[in-house]
């Protein structure tokens, strides 16, 4: 029905570039959510002037463009001899960029408790930790979940940047096989639709436990 | 017994404490009455170390709240406070919502803590919502978990905190029959309240609270009948 050039292992081709795209998306959103969650809990903590070192380096991590922040760390790291792999440089950077966002989402959710809620929990004795635990972030996850699926899909389009340190992920596999074969409308489509596979499970599992949530509301 | 001395309090330039002075005995129930924004619901959170105070001392049992020294986790499970302010955990169930505390601060197991949280939610008539979700609550409701939550954790005071101003008028009744069922049965209790006839029927004493200290302190017969000062004489012309 549909003449192509595109054989299976040219698919496998691009099913090995979603792999990696999925292992840098992966390390960045782990890497990106822990230190998100460790900065963001900081930054509701501590008044603004402690957090403003904080705050000025996680706003550059947001506002310079992450193909800028991709080179330059590779730069620099050669510069400074530490022979990272540019798997390494680049999920650490993408686990930086998400960070940064992610603080954001953490903060928010959390100053999004109400505080008679926490002094309900303080005052029946439970620990500021105890009180984290039990009331405030399950209470936050409600609230920081659909944004922080938004910066997962997100990272994962970004994760395409890579490609910049040499990286060979979907899209970069999708433009060799495009030089190669001259498909260009037939391999993007394909490309596309397998980023739009990987999404879709995230993005399910989110509306999922949303409506599981409101269930209860 | 709650002993609270010459307590001075600020929020930045905003002085709302000015040598507070009041001693509650075991066993006793009195209703704060006052102007709105003068100063009762932070006097109820200086009690219970939510709030610090600039100077002077607050004593429960004889243990000084704001002192560095002091275990405030361990001082708060004998005083029970229920806010103004709807406070339920939404994330957890009726139930969990009152076996939270006595299992994670007191250790109970969740069977014994959920035994005690079965007789506290039927004390206060909500024995059919256990497993509801507070946001299925009416407002009443979700008032009355609030203080079977705070009951759970056996606390020798229970402060009330306006439990029933957030309420539709036909809701108000029901929480102050529990009140009054907790005063019947030897409580001790601060309630702040704009309840005047809860005030009279049900507390050993009243307080009226003006400009930063409280000026008068009296039984409810005589604080009504014969109250003393010029500002007391006020506000109750005002709210009759
Ligand atoms: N956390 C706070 N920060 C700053 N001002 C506050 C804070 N809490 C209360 N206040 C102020 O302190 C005054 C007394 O408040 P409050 O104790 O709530 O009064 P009441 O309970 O008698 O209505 C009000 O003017 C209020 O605006
Ligand atoms: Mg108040």
């Amino acid at each position: 029905m549909f003449d192509t050039a595109l054989t299976l292992s040219d698919l496998m081709f691009l099913i090995k570039g979603a792999g990696m795209t999925l292992a840098v998306t992966f390390f960045a959103v782990t890497g990106g959510t822990l230190l998100g969650l460790l900065f963001g809990v900081l930054r509701a903590q501590i008044s603004v002037w402690a957090a403003l070192p904080l705050i000025f380096v996680l706003d550059v991590f947001r506002s310079v463009p992450l193909l800028i922040q991709l080179v330059l760390a590779n730069a620099f790291q050669a510069i400074a001899g530490l022979n990272m792999p540019p798997f390494a440089t680049s999920c650490i950077v993408l686990a930086l960029y998400t960070s940064a966002y992610c603080t954001e989402i953490v903060r928010g959710a959390i100053d999004a408790v109400p505080t008679v809620t926490r002094r309900a929990a303080r005052s029946l004795g439970l620990s500021w930790g105890q009180d984290m635990r039990y009331i405030v972030f399950p209470m936050a996850l409600r609230v920081a979940l659909p944004s922080w699926i938004g910066l997962t899909l997100g990272v994962m389009k970004d994760s395409a940047l890579v490609l910049w340190l040499g990286l060979i992920e979907l899209l970069r596999s999708g433009q060799i096989l495009v030089t190669r074969l001259q498909e260009p409308m037939f391999i993007l489509m394909v490309v596309g639709a397998i980023y739009f596979l990987m999404s879709f499970p995230i993005a399910r599992l989110g509306g999922q436990l949303e409506k599981r949530w409101r269930e209860n509301d | 017994m709650i002993e609270i001395r010459n307590v001075y309090k600020s929020f930045g330039p905003l002085e709302v404490l000015k040598g507070v002075n009041l001693s509650v005995e075991k066993g006793e129930v009195v209703s704060v009455i006052g102007g709105s924004g003068s100063g009762k619901s932070t006097l109820l959170t200086c009690i219970n170390g939510l709030e610090p105070i600039n100077s002077g001392t607050i004593l429960v049992d004889g243990v000084e709240v704001h002192a560095k020294t002091t275990d405030l986790n361990l001082l708060r499970r004998k005083i029970g406070i229920v806010f103004q302010q709807f406070n339920a955990f939404p994330h957890l169930t009726v139930l969990e919502n009152v076996t939270l505390a006595p299992r994670k601060v007191l250790g109970m197991s969740k069977a014994a803590a959920e035994e005690i949280a079965v007789k506290q939610l039927t004390h206060v008539g909500l024995a059919d919502k256990l497993s509801v979700y507070p946001g299925r609550l009416s407002g009443g409701q979700q008032q009355r978990m609030a203080i079977a939550r705070a009951l759970a954790m056996s606390p020798a005071y229970v402060l009330f905190d306006e439990v029933t101003s957030a309420l539709d008028p036909q809701l108000v009744g029901e929480v102050l029959d529990t009140l009054k069922l907790l005063a019947n049965e030897g409580m001790t209790m601060i309630c702040v309240t704009h309840e005047m006839s809860f005030a009279r029927d049900v507390s050993d004493r009243v307080a009226f609270f003006h400009k930063g200290v409280l000026a008068e302190i009296a039984p409810p017969d005589q604080f009504f009948s014969a109250p003393q000062h010029p500002e007391t004489r006020e506000f109750l012309s005002n709210i009759r």
